[in-house]
């Protein structure tokens, strides 16, 4: 957590550089000697393979941006000279084209492990505020960026989702229109959703300083949910959480290359291979897998507005979770009741993907997909506004260990380290 | 009497007017083309690729265009394996439609477009000029480009094959062909507008293969494959030394790791 | 509990081993990023160009687009090859031959200007700041030396499209080329 500084520097330069800039404080506490809980499982090495994640997308997308070509007739040509003729051109765009599916594989689990934790539960609501707003930029950049190969997908997906706007009554077909700068998704379109693309990653960049910034003044959550109480609760960030978080990111790289390099187009769809063509509708048309469960509960709702509300209204809630939950216990492990609405949850956030990537009258056993879609959203509403509510009253939970020291390292050995 | 004999009569009239059951038009499932080149160390075969590209240049190189190909990829490592010299023979073999001349002129006295022999740097040419060309000379059907089909088509190489093999069947009782399309049960709906491009002995392969129409439907499949992802091999041995490399640095730092919190518990 | 020498050691080394290979491993996947600025596939396919002679008559020089210069491939007449090999290559103001198939220090004698003195190929960007300099002919002359004017700022190249008058520093640059035929250069 925040407090004092324990740098010194060692030479002269040190020295003189902490008098005038003190960024090598800054690293020295933030990832040198910063006290992490000695707890911290691999649920919580996800927020540095986030940045890495940023990272990768923002180098690779900066050196492809090199060589596209934001113009309608040229943006999808552009792309396959990439593919074909610059040097490992190929491997740069499955990189950035995969790196988008992993970062959302990452930040689901990273967002799943705040809810299951209680990381979003006082003091540290606006670090989950925040959070919220780095999703929500991440979902705008995918968007953008997923128009910018001009192939039938990026052409028709734009069209669904600004079209959107339109639902919005009296100015909706004025802020559609603003938003293309023509009379429909066009070279316009793709001219001002590149140069957004390309600056909204750092904005994101900016808002993850401020989201580390926010959780370096509580300090880390851990899987008990306690609170840290001495120094023995804690171990430094360097050796130990940095050697971790490099195992683990070398697993998450494994799979990432495991795509990259053996299923390049695993989560794309074939139909982007297709140049856009504005007089022929795909039979199908899918946002990217991330996409895909507010997608389903858009669907689910037949009018056009309250679909457009009930989606939004679910990225809304995320904001107000801090308050909906009134347990006073933050990690799951010591809430019974809480743990198994948690994982219904994710199951149904798993069925509403799936339904969202069926064709709008598809059909399981008889059952139409749109009715599982609606019982899911039903539920997703369900979990935050009622259950988070009732569950944290109503709940008795499991005993909770007396530190996070006696839980690690056993009664006697936290006690004997004191 | 009556009470039964009209409801019954009624209900006889109906089913009588009943349409027949509508047939589920869905495409029939792939085949599997039994591909070289699936699979984590697949690789293509040089022998398919090239007798592909010749059933594309001789079949359907007069409908189907190859936009993003050019001709120093057929002698690019991974791909046919032409040699240069071979490819640049290729290349002179087409008529790419000339730069102005000194007159800027692109037509000829009789209008036609004046053309040249083409070099490694162009790119196959389309056989029709637009769209609107294309529609014209195929029942108002639009040949799509080649070069991606793989890639575009769910299923890839082997829904490709499965097409170019569907033909010549006898559509079920009760499903009409459309006028103007023929019957292909892998189609979605059944009814495509190509008419079945391949003939057994329709191409005559130079290494002496036997052009049964599977034959050449899996070598042309298989060249497609390769203009969809010509960097397909290179792709694939990059992954081997990648992963190779990710699991020995992982497996370092996984004994680092246990190493520093040894100590710690 | 304090760590053992051997203890030290070992963590040491595989503190070693493990950066060594992340720095092996950033070092590897830095090239794909470095590379992919090189010229592409379809920029090295335009690299080399060939022209076909036949249609170029005596005294006349063809423009052709080489790697996004002008190129000047001009049939020198015998009174224009004599009028080159007759100057002293000591009294040139360059006195190289700047012929990217001949060794760099050779000198700008007529012989080492062309492969085959009919045919004298020449990158056509003047060696001062980059014009195109215009060609002279007999009936149309452009300088005093037959050759090249540049009218960006007065540069005057030979018959040999050496520098002779002018700011220009060097003579203009001979491509690497050949003969694939007696009517065909491959430039490049």
């Amino acid at each position: 957590m925040s407090g004092q500084s324990t740098y010194t520097p060692k030479s002269g330069l040190e020295k003189w550089i902490d008098q005038r800039l003190p960024l090598p404080r800054l690293m020295h506490d933030t990832m040198q000697t910063f006290p992490t809980p000695r707890n911290l499982n691999i649920w919580y090495t996800f927020g540095g393979i986030l940045t890495f994640c940023l990272a990768v997308q923002i180098i690779t997308g900066i050196v492809l941006a090199m060589h596209y070509v934001a113009n309608a007739d040229m943006a999808f040509d552009s792309v396959e000279r990439i593919m074909r003729d610059v040097n490992y051109g190929w491997l740069i765009r499955y990189i950035h084209a995969n790196g988008a599916s992993m970062f959302f594989l990452a930040v689901y689990i990273h967002m799943f492990r705040g809810l299951y934790y209680g990381s979003y539960k006082a003091p540290r609501e606006l670090i989950w505020i925040i959070g919220v707003l780095i999703y929500l930029l991440m979902m705008a950049t995918a968007f953008f960026g997923y128009v910018l190969p001009w192939g039938q997908m990026s052409f028709w997906g734009a069209t669904v989702i600004t079209n959107l706007f339109s639902a919005i009554p009296v100015v909706g077909t004025h802020i559609a229109t603003w938003l293309w700068g023509d009379f429909a998704v066009g070279d316009a379109t793709l001219n001002r959703f590149f140069s957004l693309h390309y600056l909204v990653p750092f904005i994101i960049a900016g808002v993850v300083g401020l989201h580390i910034w926010a959780l370096h003044v509580p300090g880390n959550n851990n899987p008990l949910g306690i609170d840290v109480k001495s120094p023995q609760d804690t171990v430094p960030f360097h050796p130990y959480y940095t050697v971790k978080d490099a195992f683990y990111l070398c697993l998450f790289v494994i799979i990432f290359a495991g795509f990259v390099f053996y299923a390049p187009n695993f989560f794309g769809n074939p139909d982007n291979y297709q140049q856009a063509n504005p007089l022929v509708t795909p039979p199908d048309i899918v946002p990217e897998w991330y996409l895909l469960p507010f997608y389903a509960m858009l669907r689910s709702i037949p009018n056009k507005l309250m679909g457009v509300l009930v989606m939004g209204g679910a990225i809304a809630t995320l904001v107000f979770i801090p308050w909906l939950d009134t347990s006073r216990v933050r990690s799951c492990r010591f809430r019974p009741l809480m743990k198994q609405f948690f994982w219904a949850f994710a199951v149904s956030a798993v069925i509403l993907g799936y339904c969202g990537a069926q064709s709008v009258d598809a059909a399981i056993a008889g059952i139409p997909l749109v009715w599982v879609a609606r019982l899911c959203s039903i539920y997703y509403y369900a979990f935050f506004w009622l259950i988070m509510p009732i569950v944290g009253l109503i709940e008795t939970p499991k005993k909770l260990p007396a530190s996070i020291a006696q839980s690690v390292l056993g009664a006697s050995a936290a006690a004997a380290a004191e | 009497m009556m009470r039964i004999a009209l409801p019954l009569g009624l209900a006889l009239g109906l089913l009588a007017t009943a349409p027949a059951m509508a047939i589920d038009t869905t495409r029939l499932p792939i085949k599997d083309g039994n591909f070289s080149f699936e699979g984590p160390f697949g690789t293509y075969d040089r022998g398919a690729l090239q007798r592909g590209f010749q059933v594309y240049k001789e079949v359907c190189s007069a409908c189907h265009a190859l936009n993003h190909i050019a001709f120093h990829n057929l002698d690019e490592a991974g791909g046919p394996g032409f040699s240069e010299a071979q490819a640049k023979a290729i290349a002179a073999g087409y008529k790419i439609p000339a730069e102005p001349n000194d007159k800027g002129e692109i037509f000829d006295d009789k209008g036609n477009r004046l053309t040249r022999p083409g070099i490694l740097a162009d790119y196959f040419p389309a056989p029709f000029p637009n769209d609107n060309a294309a529609r014209a000379n195929n029942n108002s059907a639009l040949p799509p480009d080649l070069s991606m089909i793989v890639k575009a088509r769910e299923g890839g190489e082997n829904y490709v094959y499965s097409i170019l093999t569907g033909f010549h069947q006898t559509p079920p009782k009760g499903f009409t062909v459309t006028a103007n399309k023929y019957y292909n049960p892998y189609f979605e709906g059944w009814n495509i507008s190509m008419p079945p491009p391949l003939t057994a002995n329709g191409v005559s392969y130079s290494d002496g293969t036997k052009a049964t129409i599977e034959q050449e439907a899996h070598d042309v499949a298989t060249f497609l494959a390769w203009a969809s992802d010509p960097k397909m091999e290179e792709r694939k041995q990059m992954g081997l030394s990648v992963l190779i490399f990710l699991v020995v640095l992982a497996g370092v730092l996984f004994a680092a790791y246990r190493k520093v919190w040894a100590d710690a518990h | 509990m304090t760590a053992t020498t051997d203890d030290a050691t070992r963590r040491d080394f595989l503190y070693v081993a493990s950066g060594a290979m992340a720095a092996v491993g950033a070092a590897a996947a830095a090239w794909p990023f470095i590379d992919q600025m090189n010229p592409s596939a379809a920029v090295l396919a335009m690299a080399s160009t060939e022209v076909d002679l036949s249609p170029i008559a005596v005294g006349q020089q063809v423009v052709v687009k080489w790697r996004g210069h002008p190129l000047f491939v001009r049939r020198r007449s015998p009174a224009e090859i004599a009028s080159a090999k007759a100057v002293d290559v000591a009294s040139l103001p360059d006195p190289l031959a700047r012929n990217a198939n001949l060794p760099d220090n050779a000198a700008a004698t007529d012989a080492d200007r062309a492969i085959k003195p009919e045919w004298l190929v020449l990158i056509g960007v003047c060696t001062h700041l980059g014009c195109t300099p215009t060609v002279s002919q007999p009936s149309a002359p452009e300088g005093e030396y037959g050759g090249w004017l540049c009218h960006c700022h007065g540069s005057q190249y030979d018959t040999a499209g050496r520098i002779r008058k002018g700011p220009a520093p060097q003579n203009l640059a001979v491509p690497p080329y050949s003969f694939l035929s007696d009517t065909r250069i491959k430039v490049g």
